[in-house]
């Protein structure tokens, strides 16, 4: 069914403010962060209102409802991909400190100095730099599968990469720059052939279409609430029941604890044993009413929605002159569109759209490694959700002619 | 019209006049803004290191930071080295003329901070320097 977009416009109160007096918004920077529709915005409202106490310890009436709620979220979040468990669902910051996490716990109890994790070339700060620490830390060797020149990764050269037996692959299921839609579940199938644990960052793809764990047969799995309609400060990391059991904790401190003496501690069940000290618990409120919201209007007609918007923002892009879109076709996109325009650097023609009311982002999107690759300091980005119309693609392309009209 | 993009900016980014690389040169100095990518190389020739006497800046980057380069270059011809340690932001934003937000502004004064990095024979720019 056709998501009724009028509608749903009107659950973001922020999309009907003006930038300045006369120029509405036209916020097409969800891959950045996705906007909050008031269900999210009341429920932590209310939290503070009514609820808020500290969670897990207390007994009184305000943390038991506090703990409740923390806790039906989490039930949310993991019904909402699918995980077997609510405990297999932690939470984090955001999916920078998901992946984090991985490295710091079970990447540090099961690398060796010379083993093998392959990543890609498309890859996000947050799914490199982790590793790049460890690789200095522990001497473990980092291998990228290659991206085409249609912006789709190599999956001939992820073979070769395979054949010398990694011990994980860590990949983004969607490319936060190209927009890519990686083959997840190949990748997967075949990590496990091979006898690699794998890591899903998930932060582009949770939100934008259905992701269900255990179809994928995802062993970890990263991603942030605030891009998926949810507040900032708060994601979470999915991981395989196994496999999080046999990790060692992760921050010290209470919550995390089962008990403590004088010199030891036995740490805490999980999920608790990953989440030390008073956690984002209006956060955790916040995330569990976005993935209602998002559940209630669908996955599949989102999804839907927003290859129709790329497609029709792909054909009016590549019909400016000067104009060039970088990634694959709308087949093998989600709705992110970057592109270069001849002779005006990202950042003004970033500029200039903003005086349309236009919001993009303009840089390297946190993906240096995939510019240096396409050799390109920066490209202007615009990306689609479920709020974002046709009508708005029209204004992001009207803007682009008047930025080519300044520079003229 | 924008302010931001008034003709002269976008005149000096498009036609800079001190675009280009001196060699010989008494002192060079490059650096980039991570953030959006934008390079800057500045070569200087001086009067026994007390008065510049030619300066050319080299690089790529945004409307803002190209055109203040040019610019910059364009006021320090001539000025003693001395004067030009005492530089400041209000100096690039005046040769400007508009009023930016704090991240345009670093493309504002990434070539200020090349150029004093440069005269102050450092080993690596500060933003403290243009503060």
């Amino acid at each position: 069914m056709a998501l009724d977009v009028a509608r749903i416009r009107q659950d973001f109160p922020v999309l009907g403010r003006d930038v300045r007096p006369g120029v509405p918004l036209v916020y097409l920077d969800s891959t950045a962060t996705s906007q909050k529709p008031s269900s999210v915005i009341v429920a932590m409202d209310q939290f503070y209102r009514r609820s808020n106490a500290n969670i897990h310890r207390g007994v009184h009436t305000l943390a038991e409802e506090a703990t409740a709620m923390y806790e039906a979220a989490r039930t949310k979040i993991a019904r909402f991909i699918n995980a077997p468990s609510p405990r297999q669902v932690i939470y984090t910051r955001n999916t920078t400190e998901s992946i984090n996490l991985v490295a710091h716990t079970w990447a540090r109890a099961n690398l060796k100095s010379g083993d093998l994790v392959i990543l890609t070339e498309m890859e996000h700060h947050s799914n490199l730099v982790p590793w790049y620490i460890l690789a200095e830390e522990r001497g473990i060797r980092l291998e990228f599968i290659s991206v085409t020149e249609a912006g789709l990764l190599d999956l001939e050269s992820y073979r070769t990469l395979l054949a010398q037996g990694p011990k994980l692959v860590s990949f983004a299921q969607m490319s936060n720059v190209l927009g890519t839609i990686n083959p997840a579940e190949e990748i997967i199938r075949r990590a496990h052939e091979a006898g690699a644990v794998t890591l899903v960052d998930a932060a582009q793809s949770v939100p934008h279409f259905r992701v269900d764990v255990q179809a994928l047969d995802a062993d970890f799995l990263a991603f942030s609430a605030h891009k998926m309609c949810g507040p900032t400060g708060i994601g979470a990391l999915y991981g395989r029941l196994d496999l999080l059991e046999g990790m060692p904790p992760f921050l010290g401190g209470g919550d995390m604890i089962r008990e403590v003496h004088l010199r030891s501690f036995k740490p805490n069940v999980l999920p608790y044993k990953f989440e030390a000290g008073t956690p984002a618990i209006a956060e955790a409120v916040g995330f569990g009413a976005a993935v209602e919201y998002l559940a209630e209007v669908g996955m599949d007609d989102i999804a839907q929605h927003e290859h129709e918007v790329t497609e029709y923002a792909l054909e009016r892009l590549e019909e400016i002159p000067g104009v060039t879109v970088y990634g694959p076709g709308a087949r093998q996109r989600g709705g992110v569109t970057s592109f270069t325009l001849d002779g005006i650097h990202p950042h003004d023609v970033a500029q200039i759209l903003d005086r349309d009311g236009v919001a993009i982002r303009a840089g390297h999107h946190c993906a240096q490694p995939l510019h240096e690759k396409l050799g390109l300091p920066a490209t202007s980005r615009a990306s689609f959700y479920l709020y974002n119309t046709k009508d708005e693609v029209d204004k992001l392309v009207e803007g682009i002619y008047r930025a080519k009209e300044t520079f003229a | 019209m924008d302010d931001l993009y008034r003709e002269i900016i976008i005149e000096h980014y498009k036609n800079p006049a001190h675009k280009g690389r001196l060699d010989p040169h008494d002192l060079a100095f490059a650096d980039s803004n991570p953030l959006c990518g934008d390079h800057i190389e500045i070569t200087l020739r001086t009067d026994g290191n007390e008065v510049v006497t030619e300066a050319a800046f080299d690089g790529h980057g945004c409307a803002i930071s190209q055109a203040s380069a040019d610019l910059l270059i364009d006021s320090i011809i001539g000025k003693p080295v001395e004067e030009i340690k005492k530089l400041d932001k209000d100096y690039v934003l005046e040769l400007l003329g508009i009023a930016l937000g704090p991240v345009r502004l670093k493309c504002a004064l990434l070539s200020l901070k090349v150029l004093k990095a440069g005269v102050y024979g450092l080993e690596e720019a500060s933003d403290e320097l243009v503060e």
